[in-house]
């Protein structure tokens, strides 16, 4: 009895959602070392102090909202609402594509500022941690898409466990790069 | 009594629903490719990576005795490489005497650093291992995504063709050693290396780093949820925890070498200057490129540079834990002990990374704490060396290839361990650094011992892999001819090291005080070129075994207890036809109640203890 209760204990997980998990880690150790050697560096001196551009904090404000529609879309197909699964997913999906954009604009809006990558080291390291996670909100972009289309498929095979699994490592993922750009958004800030 | 034949019910369904989605029996791997080229089979994947890692050894090995040649031999006419090497052979217009071009010489270290420690001791070893041994030890029947799994093959397929590709340029491959240090690697104007070669060298690894993370992913997952039922962590083979333990330190530490070489890179294309400051090339200074620090790029590579020698030394240790005690019929010495020295290991090993930069200005107190985590390594080091040997100490020990490889394994691991004790200290390091000291030391107890590691694994799991044996006696004339070379290359290396020989010095025609090794250097050469003639001998064994050799003919030719051993000789996808087979005890029950051994299959007699606790 116990042996049997001790292998449902450890089935608990599903293994896709273990690995998602872990790969989370190893992209913590990514971004960790990111910010310890921007540490560093700036300890070093030679550092141009700027300030962050306002779209930023338009762009946190994106990707947060982006997360709650994607978590009430995954809420609706989890109560077979699928209209309603639909539109919040669209509308996930519109306001991942309008993060990235609005990324963009704050670099340009940098480069107004004569700041570019090769400026200065704060300059370097902001590209650096920045694209490091527009790279990966890119990935989540694509999984975000692969969802949409499915999702609109005439005879779509959607509506399945399977498609649930996927809706909910995708927003797992999502939430991830959420947290992370916090993360980061609060790191720069406290730099300043 | 009706609620527990349910949840055995779910727990069986459970045990089975987990792999389904995968897994479709052999319709699955109708054709060629699906069966040999892009599988999934994770014993497939073992070979491919096995197969790839031994070609890339002989590359590597191969560019070791050019160099040793240069170095034994620096008057030598050596324009018979020719047709080889083509213009990296200058010859003299007036004499007609060939050398090797001195660049190209530091091209060979690079590579020889980059294929054998990353292609083939870490991706042959342990992607080759842990690819067969975690399903079949841990009872699954396959990796938990083996997509994932086989594009973490060729991930590193890829990494491995762009490396090659790069031995072709015109500007010749990376030249600035395997740990790619800047600003010669951060500057394409630096030398020839640093152009093309530098940008394909780190293409190559971040590839490797996608594969490895691919792969460790895998590991991880399988083996902390799909392990059959019964099976609970203090079951696993000892091969199994090490495979843990080393994807867990691949996962952790790779990515921040990726930070590295994203750096790297954007100070090669972008003009940033995170490692760069106060430069000159060719007299001119680099006005542009200040603030950064080179220092930097060696904090970010040694925290993945120290936990790699354990990602290589680790599955090593596994499989030589395990050999020696089938070998030995008795069980492993300390299994508990030997689990906790390795996640000691693993811990222990991302606090010691700085003992690689003694020499970089750091403050002596900050190198005190390196040296004091360094020592303490030696403490769990020292637990397995003592365990394997009360191990096979008494031990019915079969006398085979795969035996004598795990002996000779523990041996090396003593021999290199002690000089590390040495290395680890500041003080005696900054006398040793670059010297032939420290390329002896990490060749003994992290080349030679790994290798070793895994040609026990080999011989041991050949009839795992192809179901038949290695020949034996080509095996034991390559044990002894390898044992016995490799000490004769590296035991004198101490010898220059302590003399101050220096190391990646193209000639030491120049230094009058190092001429008196010439004949030592010439001896090495020699060992060095008759090592490689007997790994040749294995290679050659491996494949006419492959072949010809000898057929297992039962299920079970060492008479080992674990599940590897209970799948059948050619079991396809999948490993197990019907159910997969439960587990009810430890792995190492040998010569318990008066029997050779007794499979982990079988269940545990009325009132008997389960020998791992």
């Amino acid at each position: 009895m116990e042996m049997v209760a001790r292998q449902n204990k450890i089935r608990r997980i599903h293994p896709k959602k273990f690995a998602l998990w872990i790969s989370m880690l190893s992209m913590i150790m990514l971004f960790s070392a990111f910010t310890s050697a921007y540490i560093v560096q700036k300890a070093a001196g030679d550092w141009l102090q700027f300030p962050l551009p306002v779209e930023f904090f338009y762009s946190t404000g994106v990707i947060l909202a982006c997360s709650l529609f994607l978590h009430m879309a995954y809420k609706s197909f989890v109560n077979k609402n699928y209209l309603y699964y639909q539109l919040f997913w669209s509308v996930g999906l519109f306001l991942a594509l309008l993060f990235v954009a609005l990324q963009y604009q704050g670099w340009l809006h940098l480069n107004e500022w004569e700041i570019f990558v090769h400026t200065n080291q704060s300059s370097s390291f902001f590209v650096m941690l920045v694209g490091a996670h527009a790279l990966h909100v890119l990935g989540g972009i694509a999984a975000l898409m692969t969802s949409w289309i499915l999702a609109f498929r005439k005879n779509t095979k959607e509506w399945s466990d399977k498609g649930q699994l996927r809706l909910e490592l995708t927003c797992t993922y999502w939430h991830f790069v959420d947290v992370l750009w916090l993360y980061l958004l609060a790191f720069l800030w406290f730099q300043q | 009594m009706a609620d527990i034949n349910v949840l055995e019910k779910e727990a069986h369904l459970s045990d089975h629903g987990d792999h389904h989605d995968d897994h479709h029996g052999d319709k699955y791997q109708s054709s060629f490719v699906d069966r040999y080229v892009f599988s999934q089979d994770h014993k497939t994947i073992a070979k491919q990576f096995l197969i790839t890692g031994m070609m890339w050894a002989v590359i590597g090995s191969a560019m070791s005795i050019i160099f040793r040649i240069q170095l034994g031999y620096p008057d030598a006419d050596i324009s018979w490489l020719q047709p080889l090497l083509g213009g990296w052979i200058q010859i003299d217009p007036l004499t007609g005497v060939g050398k090797l071009d001195p660049q190209f010489y530091y091209a060979l270290v690079t590579m020889h650093g980059t294929i054998l420690v990353f292609f083939v001791l870490t991706a042959g070893l342990s992607g080759t291992f842990s690819n067969l041994l975690i399903p079949l030890q841990c009872g699954a029947r396959d990796m938990a995504s083996p997509m994932l799994n086989m594009l973490s093959y060729w991930f590193f397929f890829l990494a491995g063709a762009v490396l090659f590709i790069s031995l072709f340029l015109n500007t010749g491959p990376f030249s600035g050693g395997w740990t790619g240090y800047p600003p010669l690697s951060g500057l394409p104007q630096a030398s020839d290396g640093s152009k093309a070669g530098a940008t394909l060298w780190i293409l190559s690894l971040v590839f490797f780093v996608v594969s490895v993370l691919l792969g460790g992913i895998n590991y991880i997952t399988t083996v902390i949820n799909m392990r059959t039922k019964g099976m609970h962590m203090f079951r696993l083979p000892l091969t199994i925890w090490a495979f843990l333990v080393t994807a867990i330190l691949g996962l952790l530490s790779f990515p921040v070498l990726a930070s590295g070489f994203f750096m790297l890179t954007f100070d090669r294309v972008l003009g940033t200057s995170f490692f760069l400051n106060e430069i000159f090339v060719a007299g001119e200074a680099l006005t542009t490129r200040v603030g950064g620090s080179a220092i930097l790029y060696q904090h970010l590579f040694w925290f993945l540079g120290h936990p790699e020698v354990y990602i290589i030394i680790l599955p090593a240790m596994g499989l030589v834990s395990e050999v020696l005690s089938v070998h030995s019929r008795k069980p492993i010495f300390g299994y508990k002990a030997m689990v906790f020295s390795i996640l000691a290991i693993g811990v222990l090993s991302f606090l010691v990374w700085a003992h690689h930069m003694y020499m970089t200005g750091m403050n002596p107190f900050i190198a005190n704490i390196f040296i004091l985590f360094t020592l303490i390594i030696a403490v769990p080091s020292a637990v397995k060396v003592f365990n394997w040997i009360a191990t096979i100490w008494g031990g019915n020990i079969r006398i085979n290839s795969a035996s004598l490889f795990s002996i000779g394994f523990v041996s090396m691991f003593i021999s290199g361990g002690l000089t590390g004790i040495f290395l680890g200290n500041a003080a005696i390091d900054i006398q040793q650094h670059d010297t032939y000291f420290v390329v002896a030391h990490f060749h003994i107890v992290m080349g030679v011992a790994a290798f070793f590691g895994m040609f026990a694994g080999i011989y041991h799991w050949f009839p795992r892999l192809y179901g038949r044996f290695m020949n034996e006696t080509l095996g034991k004339i390559h044990f002894w001819g390898t044992i016995v070379g490799a000490y004769a290359i590296f035991g004198p290396m101490h010898y220059l090291g302590m003399a101050g020989v220096p190391r990646r010095y193209y000639s030491f025609a120049g230094f009058d005080s190092f001429s008196e090794f010439a004949s030592m250097n010439e001896f090495i050469t020699i060992a060095a070129i008759v090592t490689f003639a007997f790994q040749i001998l294995f290679v050659v064994n491996f494949f006419y075994s492959m072949y010809k050799g000898k057929k297992q003919t039962e299920m079970n030719p060492w008479k080992a207890t674990s599940l590897e051993w209970t799948a059948p000789v050619d079991c396809g996808h999948g490993n197990w036809e019907g159910e997969i087979p439960q587990v009810h005890r430890w792995p190492y029950d040998f010569g318990r109640h008066g029997r050779d051994f007794i499979p982990q299959t079988e269940p545990l007699a009325e009132g008997e203890v389960d020998g791992g606790h």
